[in-house]
Formats: C-alpha cells, structure tokens, sequence
C-alpha cells in the first residue's frame, strides 16, 4: 500500500513571531524554519506503517516555493522514499493545496493520506479535509491512534470531551493530532543519504490547476495587550465577581 | 443576506457553543436560520427555536446523521448552503471537523476560529497560536466559517419561537463508520480543549502541595495546568506545561494559583476569556493580565474558595 | 557500537572561523581538481542561530576568500558612516570624546554595520554550493582519539535521552565523525576546546585567557532617530570601577543594536551584567535613540579578548584551534569575526597542504604557526596586545591614554609588553569587601526582566533531558559561593538560568538550575569562582534562535 504524507514549511515553533511595521504580515526574514510539528506526526505515522510491513512506499509531498524542498528533505531523512514538490509562490490557499493535492492524488493513487490536523502558522485546520472532500474519501481528523485490518482503518479520534473511535474504508485520509505518536530524529547518515534519494517538482500547470483567491489577508496585527483587571479582597468577594460579573462558574 | 448556523449537539441538547456562533450570525446581520442535524433529535430543535433571534430551524434527521460524520453532514450542508450568503458554524472539534469538507463542497474559502466580525465579507482571526491577528476577507459568495466561541457572547436561549422545518436527509454510501465513542465523565477534560483549567506554580512548593490544584480543579470540573517553573522544580507533570513550550490554552476561566506569570506562562494563556490570580506576592507579573486578582496566600485562599464553591 | 562515518576533515562549529575554513577547503581542492569530504556539525538548530556579535565588520577576511562577495550577495548593508565615543559619567551626564582623543582602532570607516548571524547564514550557503557538508542540529560532544593520541574525531550526542538518563522513544545514538584532521571552531570557551587545551597543555608559557560577557538588544526604532551607519561606543557609567563598555549601531531596517560588554575579571560580586546593562539604557546617549523604540530579540555570549598575551598553540596532533576558540579576537578593534574568518582561511591551508602531502608526519602546529606569523592577522594582533591589559591593571582613563598614545606614536610595534596573568574567575572579591550595588527596576519599556528577555532570544530545549550544566560538586554553590559571593551565577547569568529559592517558608535554601533557559553563552563555565560549573553540549538543536543578531 502507497501512503502519501504532507509536509508544510513554517516558522519554528520556538521563534516568536513578530508582526511587520506595515502590519502586511508577520516578519519572517532569516528566521528559522521549520517543518510544521503536526506534519512531522504525519510522517512519523507514515514510516511507521511502512515498518511495520503494511505501508510499501511513502511519498512526501510539499506545496510551495523551492525553500520548502528543505523540509522534504527531512521527511526523506527520516525514512520517506520519495519526495514531490508542488512548485507555488509561497502561503498558497487552502482549497487550492487540496486541490494541487487532489491532482497528485488522482496520478498517484495511494491507499492512505496523512496529513497534519493543522499548520502553526496559518492555524486553519482545514486542508485534509478539504482534500478529503475533493476526493471523496472518508476521513478521519485529529487522530490519536491508527490501526489497519484489511481494507479497514480503524482511527481514534480527539474530540471535544473525549475520544471516538471510526472505522474508514481505503482509500482514505487522516489528520493528525499531537498524541499520535513521538516524531523521531533524523540521524546524521540517514540525512546524508537523503540528498540522493529522488525529488521530483511539479507545477500546477502539469497537475491541470489553475491557482485562484478566495481570500484577502487586509492586514496582521499583534494582539491586543491585556490590561489588568481588578483586585478583590477576599476569596467571598472573588466567588461572587466570578459568579455574578463574569458569570464563568 | 442569509445565515446557516449549523447547530453543535449530542441528539439530546444543544450545546451551549451554538448560541456564540449564533452571537456572531446577529453581528453579521441578515436572516438566521439553524440546521439540526443528527437522529432522533427532535427536542435539539425544538431548542434552537426558542433561541432569540432564530427565524427558522431545518430538522435534518437521519440514522446517517447520528454520530455527526463529517461525510454525510457536509454534503447535506453544502447542498442546503447554496441558498445561503453564510454558513457558520462553532469552532469546536466537530465544527472543524466538518466545515471546510463543506466549504471545498462549495468550492469556497472556509475562515476557521474567528474572533470578530468587521462586516459582512471581513472578519478577524487569531494566527501564530494567537500571537497575531489577521483580518481576512472573503471574496466568495457563500462565506464559511467556523467561530470561536470563547470571543462572542452567548445569545439568550429563551425568547424566540422559530419554525421547525424538516429537510430532506441525502443518501450517501457509508464509507466511514461510527465504532464507538468513550466520553469523559469524571475524569479531567483535557487540558487543551477545556472551559476551565486551574494551574499552579512554584508558589504550591511541593508535589503534595500540587494536589491541592487538582482538588480545586475537581472542584471546578477543570483541567489541571502548571506553569513551567512547577514543572522544572518537580511538582507535577510535564504534559501539564501551560505556556510557550507547552499547551497553549483559552479556556473560559483560567485561575493561576502561586504563578508569578512569567511571560512564557502568559504567551501560553493570555487568551484566556477571565483570568483570575491569587498570588502573595502583590508585584507578581500575573496580576498585571488578570481580570480578578487576590493578594493572598494560597494556602489558605485555595481551601475557602473551594468551601464557597 | 556507535556508527562511524569517514571524512577528510570535520569542522566542529559553523561560524564565521568553521565556515571560512570550509569553504576555503573546498577552494583548494578545486584549484587542485581533487575531491575532498568536508563535514560541519552545528549545535545550532541552523547555521547561525547561535551566533551573536555586535556587529562591525572590517571586510579584509571576507575579500580574500571571496573577492566576488558583492555578486555572491554578502549581506553587508550597511556602510559605517560616522564614529562616536562616550565617556559616561553618571545616570545623565556624557562625555563626547573629540576624535582626535579616540584610539585610531577604534575609528571603522571603510567598515560596514551588519548582523554576523546573517553573514554566518550566507556563508553557509556559500559552503554548501562548494560541496561542504553541513549538518545543524548535531552538536558534538566528545573527541575522539587515537591510540597514540592523536585526535581521531569527534562523536556527536545522543539524541532522546531522557533527564533520567534512560532512553526515551526515538532514541538516537550518537554519530562518530573520523576525520584525517578536525578543526575545533567552537567560538570563545568551547567545552570541547576547552578539553583539548587541557588534554594538550596548549596555554602552557601563555597569559591566561580574558573574557567578557556581551549582552545585546536587537531595537526597531523610530524612523526619525534612526541614522544609518552610525556607530557609537562608550565606557564609564554604569560600571563605575570594573571594565567594559558599551555599543550602539545603527543598521538597516530602521534597526539599532545595543549591548553592553562586561569584562569578566570584575571584582564586586555583586554585579549584574544584565541589570547593569538595562541600566545602561536608560542614559540619555542610549535612549535618546532608543526611546518609543520596540526591542525585537535578547541574546548573550562570553568574547575571548585576552589577544595575543594569551594566544596558546592552536594546534595538536590532529587537527586545531580556530577562531575565539583559540582567542584570535582583536580587543583594541572590538573585532573577532575578521580574524576568526582569517585563523580559518590559514587553518585550511594548513591543512589542505598536510593532506596532500605524502608523508603523514606533518607538524602542523609549527605549519600552522608559521603561516600565522607571515600573516597580517600576527601583526594584527601584536600591535594590539597591550590595548586591553592596559585597561585592566591602569584603569579606563589611564589605559585609555596609554592605548591612544601606544597607537598613535608608535602604532603597537615597541618593545614593551604589558601583561595580565590572573584568570578571570580568581579575581572576585567576597561580599565583605564588596560594596552593594542597587539596579533599578526594570520599567518594561527601555528595560526589562531577565525571563521577558531570554523569551525574545527564542531559546528552547528539549525539556526531558539530563541536565547540560554539570557541577563538580553539587553542594559547593550553597555551602562557599553562597555566604562568601552571595551566588554570583544568580547574577553573572543573563538568562536566569541559575536561582537559590526557598520553596516554602521554612524548607532550606536550594539551587535551582532552569538549564531550558540557557543560552550557551558560557559565562557560568568562565567566571564560577571555583570553577565548579562545566558547560557541556545539551541535545542538538537547543539553545537560542537568533535571527538577525
């Protein structure tokens, strides 16, 4: 079975972002990137189905400019056979990610697509299941444990208040949530071996899409700083302000 | 203009998260109509039509429809939404779940978490893990979006008295499959998803005294966090961490108990909707972002204030 | 058994000494049509995430190793267009000091203000298009030797290993990298240079090695206040009494950096380096510039500016020192990345000739040494060597008359040699002969809390691993440091990383070590009065992000 793996190119989660004097966006020059912590799941999740002899081949796949061949490295140091990069200027939409996505995917036919539940710098949550629809494939997001029997995906899922368990029909996507698994490191000759492994570039032109904007982004502004409330005096004076001003309990 | 708020429920009731989105709808302005969609669920619309301000509620009930999968729900959605300017929905896991499915149904943008809406086509969301905020506009003809409901007020529950209206379910082959589903009763909710987290921090001294956070928390019905310095020194868990290395939170209440606030604790809870801090020391940081703050020794505050509750 | 992988040469640092002297590697082997496997591991989580420097750059390295740097794109922005010098006198007070009066090292035209962090990145770059291997994230952790001694390599660290020392999932044994030399370019005070000078003797008949801490602020600041290529230094208040003294440039952008260069052969306990230099901006010859400003990123690291007094032998069996490694900053400039960058470009050639020679026997420290002493960088550094014992054992205003006068007559090259043997971390007085010092609190607009800065230096580790600050002995901190120095590292620390606390009321004292926040400037490993503290590699990828700095 062929297991297709998203990867997204994103300011490392330890680096503070800063907005632009000209609030047009958030800095991001010569900060240090990143590949985005959920996708780093996804692709754990990935090679793990391939070493545990279900998964025969797992593909990478980026969407963005050539910078984000970086982070397809690393996804082939860290056991991905093989790597695509959809070739976009960069922060493309969405729905025209899903639908790049979709094209490979109608070429690649792989069994299983596994993305991250979301990315941490647009925080949108939405591409796996926009890909899902597209294709009409069963999906199952903010995945906590995977299991295959069969045809069969059996995902457990994080929900508000708990957990629910899903059965999918192959082929099928899943997004993944943070508990999933533990991402390996990329080892020192596992990355020299990866800058021979193949990487191949489309464009959207040879995957039939033409890229378009439902969006707008008008401007980006650091939040509101919080102003300090009030000071109560006594625990009684704290339960009726909570109960009775901010009504929260 | 016309407005779908696709309501959050478990068949039974509805679930408060709705009446937020639905605070957001009133702010778009236009028609508000509400789709019930689950089996058996009967009395969640007839809930939702006594919601100030809802015109007419859609009854969609269907086996299909009882776990609310996104596959089935979203092509009833994307098929009824074509008669609308807006599709909304909460920003809870199953309105996450759902809605983009919707929007790429629609062939449309979805706008997830927004925190404020600017006009009809403009609305604000939060990016970085809240660190900035980005104002968006759609350019589509049906706007979907999904809303934060910690940044809108609930509309009141009472005073309307909508229509209920059935819809028509749509058969759709089953490709995935509701197993089981295992709720949180007693346990704790999660730490990142929850409405009230109670964290403490070095000022509890010891993991014995930890346990003090967690009766509070049990209390409260709420999650248990701790600030990285309580972490360091031993007193709890590391998957407890609230802040910029750990879970970032933005719950209804978050009560910050022996936590000077740290900027690293704040950058991971400032979010928060109420802040309250009890702290002993008057110059601690924290104060400076809470809304309440009692200057107290915890050792004594935190046994009254779970008495009074 | 640990995988071994095989190399010509291994680099052990990517900064400006590691990265010239990779690229100049992979220069020769190209004149010369041979192949040559060059690998460099970085602790950084990229090239230039740990770097830190003011920065004004004289270009003269730079141009010998790529004369076409301008096409390539070196990111030199920004021309030095006027040189100020100031003399605090207090809290308000300033004194200009009139050109003729500065020390001519310390006028920079021709010299450009620029983030060495960027440069580092570029270079990087130029690296990698050569053919060098660069591997961020792995920080190396051990030398390797030969059974005759000779340096064989270095191992990298265990990834995953949790604080316990068991092994976490996804666990990742370290790497051992063979090489036919290894070049250590770890910058000022690295823990495995600092192995090797030992293991070597390689300061034997050398002064003993000087430091100081710099503290910086990268500041967006208002338009209107923002001069390009203005470069002001200054000395005098706060620090009335200890050596140092402070910078402010203004690059491009509309960005200035600040920081404040503390010498670590301070007396007075009591100093904070940190409060001193948040001190420091609320003077008017700083604010003036800084005011309605927004600080954009915190860091520190500890300089080596002992100069040539305290230059050891960079080399032995094996491989060398480069760089602040081996202490080849030039005090009298304020400048190391210059000399860093040349002390690579003659390492390489030194090695580059012992490998292709046939026999194996090659000296290399006397190689090495010779092409040091036909090389500007000797000259360099002789006619500087008294510029900073002179501040040291006459005082700022007397040393700085001898440096203005050494300069201008005689421009370094007579005869007399001041010298400074005493290490830094012996001249600490204890808190009886010290007096108190009271540091304002910070107003969170030009100054701020240690915690809110280290924030802004994006510094992270993995929090479930064993910690990196080692101590000899583990009580020492709490029964000498505490009632003779009052812990200094609480203070000497600019990232908070060391705290005596008392949990509860009545729990005894305790020392607390937030090793997450540190951000591998060294101090601790310099100054600890005992030399209790061992500063060691944490996994790779921690530490500070610096971007732009």
């Amino acid at each position: 079975m062929k297991v297709l793996v998203t990867v997204k190119r994103v300011i490392d989660y330890n680096v503070k972002v800063r907005v632009k004097a000209d609030h047009s966006d958030v800095d991001l020059a010569n900060v240090k990137m990143a590949m985005n912590p959920f996708c780093e799941i996804a692709v754990e999740a990935a090679i793990r189905l391939k070493e545990a002899g279900i998964a025969t081949e797992v593909v990478a796949v980026s969407v963005g400019s050539a910078s984000c061949q970086e982070q397809l490295r690393t996804a082939l140091a860290l056991g991905a056979d093989r790597a695509i990069q959809i070739d976009t200027p960069d922060n493309p939409e969405s729905l025209e990610v899903a639908k790049l996505l979709a094209a490979l995917i109608q070429a690649e036919q792989p069994s299983l697509v596994i993305t991250g539940k979301q990315a941490i710098d647009t925080d949108n949550n939405q591409t796996g299941q926009m890909l899902a629809a597209l294709l009409d494939w069963p999906q199952a997001t903010f995945a906590s444990a995977i299991s295959l029997s069969g045809e069969q995906l059996e995902v457990t899922r994080e929900v508000d208040g708990g957990l629910q368990t899903l059965s999918l029909s192959l082929p099928a996507l899943v997004t993944t949530d943070l508990r999933l698994n533990e991402p390996r490191y990329a080892s020192l000759p596992n990355i020299m071996k990866a800058k021979k492994k193949p990487l191949e570039v489309k464009t959207p032109a040879e995957l039939g899409v033409s890229l378009k904007a439902h969006t707008r982004l008008i401007k980006v502004e650091a939040p509101a700083e919080r102003q300090a409330g009030i000071k109560v005096d006594s625990v009684e004076a704290l339960v009726d302000k909570l109960r009775n001003q901010a009504r929260v309990i | 203009m016309s407005i779908l708020v696709i309501a959050e429920h478990d068949n039974r009731a509805l679930n408060s998260v709705t009446l937020n989105a639905l605070q957001a709808a009133k702010a778009i302005g236009g028609e508000i109509q509400v789709l019930v969609a689950g089996h058996h669920c009967q009395a969640v619309a007839e809930q939702a039509a006594a919601v100030a301000g809802v015109s007419k509620v859609l009854l969609a009930d269907s086996p299909a429809y009882e776990h609310r999968l996104a596959e089935p729900l979203s092509k009833l959605i994307a098929t009824l939404g074509k008669d609308y300017s807006h599709v909304l929905a909460p920003a809870s896991t199953s309105g996450k779940n759902l809605m983009p499915r919707v929007a790429a149904l629609l062939d449309v943008a979805q706008i997830s978490d927004i925190t404020a809406v600017l006009s009809s086509d403009t609305f604000q969301r939060p990016i970085y893990a809240g660190n900035a905020v980005a104002t968006v506009q759609s350019l589509d003809a049906i706007k979907v979006l999904t809303v934060r409901s910690t940044a809108f007020e609930a509309v009141a529950a009472s005073g309307g008295a909508a229509a209920v209206e059935a819809v028509t379910a749509s058969a759709v082959p089953e490709r995935s499959r509701f197993v089981s589903e295992a709720l949180a009763v007693s346990d704790r909710p999660n730490l990142g998803s929850a409405k009230v987290v109670v964290s403490g921090g070095r000022g509890l001294g010891s993991a014995e005294n930890f346990a003090l956070i967690e009766q509070l928390a049990d209390k409260l019905g709420a999650a248990v966090g701790a600030s990285r310095a309580a972490v360091d020194a031993g007193f709890t868990a590391n998957d407890r961490q609230v802040g910029q290395t750990g879970t970032i939170v933005a719950p209804e209440l978050y009560l910050a108990v022996g936590i000077s606030g740290a900027i690293q604790h704040l950058a991971g809870m400032k979010e928060s909707k109420i802040i309250v801090a009890i702290n002993k020391d008057p110059e601690a940081p924290i104060f400076q972002v809470a809304d309440y703050g009692l200057v107290a020794d915890l050792f004594e505050a935190v046994p009254e204030l779970m008495r009074q509750l | 058994m640990r995988e071994s992988m095989e190399f010509d040469v291994v680099i052990v640092g990517a900064g400006p000494a590691g990265l010239s002297a990779a690229c100049r590697l992979m220069q020769q082997a190209a004149e010369a049509g041979q192949s040559l496997e060059v690998c460099v591991v970085e602790k950084g989580s990229e090239v230039g995430a740990h770097i830190l420097s003011g920065a004004v750059f004289e270009r003269r390295a730079l141009e010998e190793l790529f004369p076409d740097w301008q096409e390539r794109g070196a990111p030199l922005n920004t021309a030095v267009t006027e040189d100020r010098l100031y003399l605090l006198r207090d809290e308000q007070q300033a004194l200009r000091i009139p050109d003729a009066l500065v020390p001519p090292s310390l006028h920079n035209p021709g010299n450009h203000v620029i983030s060495l962090g960027n440069l580092v990145r570029w270079l990087g770059e130029q690296a990698e298009a050569l053919g060098v291997q660069i591997f961020p994230g792995f920080a190396a952790t051990e030398v390797l030797y030969h059974e005759d001694g000779r340096v064989k390599g270095v191992a990298t660290g265990d990834m995953g290993v949790a604080a316990d020392g068991s092994h976490k999932h996804g666990f990742t044994p370290g790497i051992e990298l063979h090489a036919r030399y290894t070049l250590f370019a770890e910058g000022c005070r690295g823990s495995l240079g600092k192995q090797l000078i030992q293991q070597f003797d390689l300061n034997a008949g050398a002064d003993a090695q000087h430091y100081g801490l710099g503290i910086k602020e990268l500041w967006d600041i208002d338009p209107a206040l923002h001069q390009p290529g203005l470069v002001v230094h200054g000395s005098g208040w706060p620090l009335q009494g200890e050596s140092g003294g402070f910078f402010l440039y203004h690059g491009d952008n509309h960005q200035v950096v600040v920081g404040l260069i503390v010498d670590l052969n301070y007396h007075n306990p009591h100093l904070s380096p940190f409060e001193a230099f948040q001190q420091l901006k609320q003077h008017p010859v700083l604010s003036a510039y800084l005011s309605g400003g927004k600080r954009l990123c915190y860091g520190a690291r500890a300089i080596a500016k002992g100069g040539f007094n305290s230059l050891g032998k960079a080399g032995f069996p094996g491989g060398l020192l480069i760089g602040c490694e081996s202490g080849t900053l030039n005090f009298a400039k304020i400048k190391g990345s210059h000399t860093a960058m040349k002390s690579g470009i003659l390492a390489a050639e030194t090695v580059f000739a012992a490998l292709t020679q046939e026999a194996s026997g090659t000296d290399l420290q006397a190689d090495f040494s010779a092409r040091f002493q036909a090389s500007w960088l000797y000259q360099e550094l002789y006619q500087a060597r008294n510029f900073g014992p002179a501040l040291h054992k006459l005082g700022s205003t007397l040393g700085g008359a001898f440096n203005l006068l050494e300069q201008r007559l005689v421009a370094g090259k007579w005869p007399l040699t001041l010298h400074d043997r005493q290490a830094d971390h012996l001249q600490l007085q204890t808190l009886q002969e010290s007096a108190p010092i009271r540091y304002p609190k910070p107003d969170g607009v030009l100054s701020f809390d240690r915690l809110s800065s280290v924030f802004l230096s994006n510094t992270n580790h993995e929090d479930n691993q064993p910690c990196h600050l080692k101590l000899a002995d583990p009580d020492l901190p709490l029964q000498e440091n505490l009632p003779l120095y009052d812990e200094p590292a609480q203070r000497y620390c600019p990232a908070g990383v060391y705290e005596v606390i008392r949990a509860e009321d009545n729990t005894p004292l305790r020392l607390q070590i937030n090793s997450q926040n540190c951000v591998h400037c060294k101090t601790c490993d310099i100054k600890d009065p005992a030399q209790n503290i061992t500063w060691t590699c944490p996994e790779g990828g921690g530490g500070p992000n610096y971007p732009n700095m």
